[in-house]
């Protein structure tokens, strides 16, 4: 049932991505850059922030006054820092919790990604706590409202020997150091918000955290926008006499302080605690299934550490060899860390097809479909293919089944991953026969592996090592990226068929090289 | 014309971001309180009397003692809880027992709670009890209050500024 929802929402959101895709185009979508998007919002927040504590008076009679002067005497350049600031926390908060529902509806929190996941679920607590402290600095009637309910909140678990609301109970109560307080708080909680980011983002090799140029100014020119339209304004200044009966409200961060008088403040502990247990035990409520890690035979490896910057996920570090050639390094493959991707085998320059040992082993490989085995299976597909124009195609299995587009013309071999396939594969797979290679995969910039098929577009296009040398000609080689676009892929096979029959090879490959 | 249209959904793409942030950045507008409600606050923090009588100590036990260790009193650190009754208009608003903090009860007992009640005149009726050896209140205040819409009165309790403080 609830694997049906996930599904069904996947697809809803896949839809979504491919419309942005229309638009943006992949690089720049940031659907598939979320991760990206919440980097830029919290550096603008951040920016913006500098500014406003350099002009804030922490005095309690001189923040509020602070404040409404530079929105109201300054508002072409203050109000708008000011807006800008409270609308990047709002978008961070929301492109976070997207972020957060896209990788689980992928189902990208399981097994190795555990780590990844979990130090994400603080991040959220973290966020929502510094941009509450924030509204209390401005000390008008929502910064009153706030504190006193965030007060009323923590106060219900009976931490501390005075409640806590006591000390807004009367005006007057509010001292100079209460806001002193919320400005070490309000810059002490996001640097520990981006120390978690930091740790967030450890198993992952380069991370994703800068957007294109495109969509960084795009949002970055819609947040400036809405400022001037919408310029962020005070409410009256807070007085302690007076309960405000209408709060223009924050929905972003301020819902649970609205909640917590619509439950009661237990009730909202309970679904803080429970969201939280819900979040951080997910990872271990499907059961993950164990792969087979990658594996290194020392007798291949040369030590060249493609391996080590191809992974995605930082699983492979380098150590000093044991056996005999002093000073080398071999790969060392973390089981925790290791996703079974076999991008390491495609980044392998022991990969190569054309090598004449008698058993073609990589010095990195998944024992659970080795170069080796996959040579031999190309080589046996290759045979068998009949007809005006051979097509070889090479998938993935995290996308489209292209074993479905087997046919008496046409081989059909899915790897684990794009990335997988070293490019000398397809020279393979041109020089056993075959007259045309479609590679495909993942969409771009949504590989299930994160860089599958980028390296793999590097490679083919010579830009990455290995790379695929220059005696293949662009017309023999179609990579399309088509994701589960099982049409889309059919289509793009006929139409690469078509364009090999009207413009005929210059001439005719032989094992060992051109005719 | 696919770039303009490319350009336009962008636009329209960001506007649409932008607008949702704007919306509920303030909207809805919550409510807090009914327009004719206001807060009544019963608040306190006040550590009571002693829960139990000193006794005083005879000569032999005194002897017994270390000569620096010898108080002529024995006197127990618990303290008593504080009760206390909020009555408005004779109607019972709460009635709370504040045990004193501390693993030997001998903090101070605290109190917070908040009540929407209607704005207007109210007859307000609190009485206190900071002594468990003295059976009913130790204090007590009855006192007519007008409320204004939004308005809130803190019911506090320091027995050195009087007592029972309405504010």
């Amino acid at each position: 049932m609830l694997h049906g929802v996930r599904l069904a929402v996947l697809s809803g959101w896949q839809s979504a991505e491919a419309g942005f895709d229309w638009f943006f185009g992949a690089r720049g979508n940031p659907l598939r850059h979320l991760g990206a998007v919440a980097f830029l919002l919290f550096w603008i927040v951040a920016a913006t922030g500098i500014y406003l504590y350099a002009v804030l008076d922490t005095s309690v009679d001189g923040v509020y006054r602070s404040i409404e002067h530079l929105s109201r005497d300054q508002w072409y350049f203050g109000g708008v820092i000011r807006s800008l600031h409270r609308y990047a926390s709002d978008g961070f908060l929301l492109v976070m919790v997207l972020h957060l529902l896209r990788e689980l509806l992928h189902g990208r929190l399981h097994g190795f990604r555990w780590f990844t996941w979990v130090s994400g679920v603080p991040l959220l607590w973290l966020s929502v706590a510094a941009g509450v402290v924030g509204f209390w600095i401005v000390w008008d009637q929502l910064a009153q409202f706030s504190a006193i309910a965030s007060m009323e909140w923590l106060d219900a678990l009976r931490l501390f020997a005075q409640p806590l609301t006591r000390n807004f109970l009367r005006p007057g109560a509010v001292t100079d150091r209460f806001f002193s307080l919320l400005v070490f708080l309000h810059i002490g909680l996001p640097l520990v918000l981006l120390l978690g980011i930091w740790i967030h983002i450890q198993r992952i090799s380069r991370p994703d955290t800068r957007p294109v140029p495109w969509l960084t100014g795009g949002t970055l020119a819609a947040l400036i926008m809405l400022s001037l339209v919408a310029p962020v304004r005070s409410l009256p200044a807070a007085d302690l006499s007076i309960a405000p009966a209408e709060l223009k409200l924050d929905w972003f961060y301020l819902a649970p302080n609205a909640l917590m008088y619509r439950w009661s403040p237990l009730s909202l502990w309970w679904l803080a605690a429970g969201v939280t247990v819900v979040l951080v035990t997910l990872p271990w409520t499907a059961r993950a299934e164990r792969k087979m890690v990658a594996a290194v035979d020392p007798v291949n490896c040369n030590g060249c550490e493609r391996c080590v910057a191809d992974c995605p996920y930082a699983a492979i570090t380098m150590k000093p060899r044991e056996d005999r050639r002093q000073g080398a390094r071999l790969p060392v493959v973390d089981p925790a860390l290791c996703a079974s991707c076999g991008i390491c085998a495609g980044a392998c320059p022991s990969s190569t097809p054309f090598r004449s040992i008698a058993e073609l082993v990589s010095g990195i490989d998944m024992p659970q479909l080795p170069i080796g085995q996959l040579r031999s299976r190309l080589k046996v597909q290759v045979a068998r293919l009949r007809g005006k124009v051979k097509i070889v195609v090479l998938g993935c299995d995290q996308a489209a089944d292209v074993r479905v587009l087997q046919a008496s013309d046409t081989a059909a071999v899915s790897l684990i991953c794009a990335g997988q396939v070293p490019p000398a594969f397809v020279e393979y797979a041109l020089r056993e026969g075959a007259d045309g290679v479609l590679v495909t995969g993942c969409k771009e910039c949504d590989c299930a592996f994160r860089v599958g098929n980028t390296w793999t577009e590097q490679r083919l296009r010579g830009e990455r090592e290995p790379h695929l040398r220059k005696t293949v000609s662009q017309r023999e080689l179609r990579v399309v990226w088509a994701g589960n676009d099982q049409l889309r892929l059919r289509r793009e096979l006929e139409v690469f068929r078509d364009q090999l029959a009207l413009e005929p090879a210059a001439g005719t490959r032989v094992k060992g090289g051109r005719a | 014309m696919r770039k303009s249209f490319v350009f336009a959904g962008r636009v329209a793409l960001y506007a649409v971001f932008a607008s949702f942030i704007g919306v509920f950045a303030s909207f809805p507008v919550y409510r807090h309180l009914a327009a004719d409600e206001a807060l009544l606050k019963l608040s306190f923090s006040h550590a009571a009397q002693l829960a139990h009588e000193c006794r005083r100590r005879s000569p032999e036990e005194l002897e017994k003692l270390a000569p620096n260790m010898r108080v002529p009193l024995d006197c127990s650190r618990e303290r008593s809880p504080v009760t206390v009754e909020l009555r408005l208009d004779g109607r019972m608003l709460a009635q709370r027992l504040a045990r004193p903090a501390g693993l030997a009860h001998d903090g101070a007992s605290t109190l917070y709670e908040r009540f929407v009640v209607p704005a207007g005149e109210h007859e307000l009726s609190v009485v206190l009890n900071d002594n468990a050896r003295v059976t009913g209140a130790t204090y007590q205040r009855d006192a007519r209050v007008s409320l204004n819409p939004g308005q809130v009165l803190v019911v506090d309790f320091n027995p050195e500024r009087g007592g029972i403080l309405l504010q």
